[in-house]
């Protein structure tokens, strides 16, 4: 039972560093830091929108376009990381094909990357 | 493993270029921009006939089954393959030329024709369902963007979203429908569910199957799945539709006849009265729809979807000879939509195109070659005798009535009988109705692909016939 225990040490370490880092990054704050509210600096917002408003508004399209965008590569990092955890347990050919049919797959994805480049969709204005 | 791959990519050899060329003239595009459009086209019909001469000296190699079984290379797959490659260079050319004038040229067209090209091209091939599936997804995705190519257009936006928004219910369908499959026989290969069928819960596979059915009569726009079809019609740019109604329907019926006889062979009095209900279905539907139809882009819709349920009646023979007769009558239709759709670019009136039957009111006066091309195109597709209409047709219900379904094929005669009504209309209004206005000087390009197809459903069918059929044949006996 303590062996099993034990093998949960790390994280009780990591809890506790993280509690005592968190609640002394709060405390440094309140006492430290100069406090100079106002209505504008304290209230809650995202993306530039109020949190609590009518959905009804005009909004800037441009910013689910980049959402979309992003999207794509969110889904790639998802994708290459079981790859890239498991490519070198694998006999070396069969790591080498596994390498390659990623690049090729990577290639597609810079394709893709390049016509939205160049078709201006990253430019904000 | 590298020698075992180098032989599989060579086999597979045409979707790999069609994926290349496409991901490379995409990249000239972007940089050159739309300058290159006209470049970019007739680049893209050069990379589907490489790939047409490519299938053609494959031709007579026995089936290769590729990358663990996902596709395979077969008769039947060149077959559509061909068909749909050259389809598609047909339609590039027509859109191309035809988005010139009316000022909407951009170098995605080719591309995305490239790109549905390719997934067409997996499905035809595909013999599991995960292929299946995302031959499906490529080809439906570049075509979505197609339908609302015209962006500023409302009514193509409508086109585009409608389309999107059905076409994601029916991959929801047939994805319900794949999972139930692979749970109830442990198994995605076309070949392998038919070796685990005998051993399998049959409620549980018959009902997925039932589920996979409708999303793919969805994607042949056959009844009852058919309600996207003519308001995509309507209001996608033409060329785009001629497209629409003819390659992915080849290839949604190959797939289907594919996945219906190698996979589920054992369920097959199962799946023939699905299909025999929707066959029915989409004959009612489209016969009775078009009737009341003013605008002739959705008489041609409601046309496409009686011209799939008399397709289905030969895929409900379950028969070599069925799937044989289906190949036959695909093709015909496909050549005959096509001709009919570049007639309606042909001519315009101050720039406006012929869209409605008040359009053609008339038009043997003004236009005497449009309208004997037309009228051949339309006795074609109602049927009359000596046309490659008529024997279509006669493949189809002979197939049926030798597969003992008389009075499926009884129905189809009286319905393709219905339908012939707003054939003869169309003709009717264009030789003795009044009206001489007259129209914008004649597209050539438009002009001679309906030539093409009017001569081809017209006498060169007669010569064509008895190596088609042959040829349909052995594409369809691998099958069983």
């Amino acid at each position: 039972m303590a062996a099993l225990l034990l093998e949960y040490l790390p994280i009780v370490v990591f809890m506790a560093l993280a509690t005592i880092l968190g609640l002394g990054f709060i405390l440094a704050a309140a006492i430290v830091a100069p406090s100079n509210p106002d209505a504008e600096k304290v209230s809650a917002y995202e993306c530039g929108f109020n949190a609590f408003d009518d959905a009804r508004m005009k909004f800037d399209v441009r910013f689910y376009l980049v959402a979309i965008l992003f999207i794509i590569f969110d889904l790639e990092v998802a994708f290459l990381f079981p790859w890239a955890t498991s490519l070198m347990d694998m006999p070396k050919d069969v790591s080498i094909f596994a390498f390659w049919s990623m690049m090729v797959f990577l290639g597609v994805l810079t394709v893709g990357f390049v016509y939205e480049w160049k078709k201006g969709a990253l430019e904000w204005e | 493993m590298m020698d075992v791959l180098v032989q599989q990519l060579f086999f597979a050899g045409a979707e790999v270029w069609l994926a290349v060329m496409a991901m490379v003239l995409l990249v000239v595009g972007a940089f050159v921009g739309n300058r290159a459009t006209a470049a970019i086209s007739y680049a893209s019909v050069l990379v589907l006939a490489a790939a047409v001469a490519f299938i053609i000296g494959l031709n007579g190699h026995p089936r290769v089954s590729l990358f663990g079984g996902a596709i395979s290379t077969d008769a039947l797959a060149n077959f559509g393959r061909i068909m749909v490659f050259v389809t598609a260079a047909l339609a590039i050319v027509l859109g191309d030329r035809w988005m010139k004038r009316v000022g909407l040229q951009k170098f995605e067209y080719p591309v995305l024709m490239l790109l549905a090209a390719l997934g067409m091209s997996v499905m035809v091939s595909a013999n599991s369902l995960i292929s299946l599936y995302l031959g499906i997804e490529m080809q439906s995705l570049a075509l979505y963007v197609l339908a609302a190519f015209s962006r500023d257009n409302p009514k193509s936006s409508e086109a585009g979203l409608k389309y999107f928004v059905l076409g994601a219910l029916s991959s929801g369908l047939l994805l319900y429908g794949i999972s139930l499959i692979y749970g109830f026989t442990g198994q995605v290969g076309f070949a392998e569910i038919a070796n685990a069928l005998p051993t399998s819960s049959k409620v549980g596979v018959v009902f997925g199957l039932v589920f996979m059915l409708a999303g793919l009569a969805f994607k042949v726009s056959a009844a009852p799945f058919h309600m996207w079809t003519p308001d995509v019609y309507e209001g996608a740019p033409t060329p785009v539709v001629a497209f629409f109604s003819s390659a992915p329907k080849l290839a949604a019926m190959i797939l289907t006849a594919r996945v219906l006889t190698e996979g589920f062979a054992l369920a097959t009095p199962e799946w023939q009265q699905v299909l025999i209900v929707i066959a029915v279905l989409s004959m009612i539907f489209g016969s009775f729809g078009g009737l009341v139809q003013g605008n002739i882009k959705r008489l041609l819709a409601y046309s496409s979807i009686a011209n799939m349920g008399f397709a289905l009646v030969g895929l409900a023979a379950g028969t070599a000879a069925g799937v044989q007769s289906v190949l036959i009558y695909m093709v015909i239709y496909m050549l005959t939509s096509l001709g009919l759709f570049a007639g309606l670019l042909v001519t315009a009136r101050q720039g406006r195109p012929l869209e409605s039957f008040e359009d053609f009111a008339g038009l043997a006066k003004v236009r005497p070659g449009l309208a004997l091309v037309m009228t051949l195109l339309l006795f074609s597709a109602a049927g009359i005798p000596p046309l490659a209409g008529f024997w279509g047709k006669f493949f189809v219900f002979k197939a049926a009535l030798d597969a003992g379904l008389v009075w499926l094929a009884v129905i189809g005669v009286v319905l393709s009988v219905i339908a012939a009504f707003y054939y003869l209309k169309l003709i009717k209004v264009m030789w003795f109705d009044e009206g001489d206005r007259p129209v914008d000087g004649i597209a050539w390009d438009a002009g001679l692909v309906a030539l093409a197809m009017a001569l081809f459903v017209g006498p060169i069918s007669w010569f064509v016939l008895p190596v088609l059929e042959p040829w349909a044949l052995r594409a369809a006996a691998i099958l069983f």
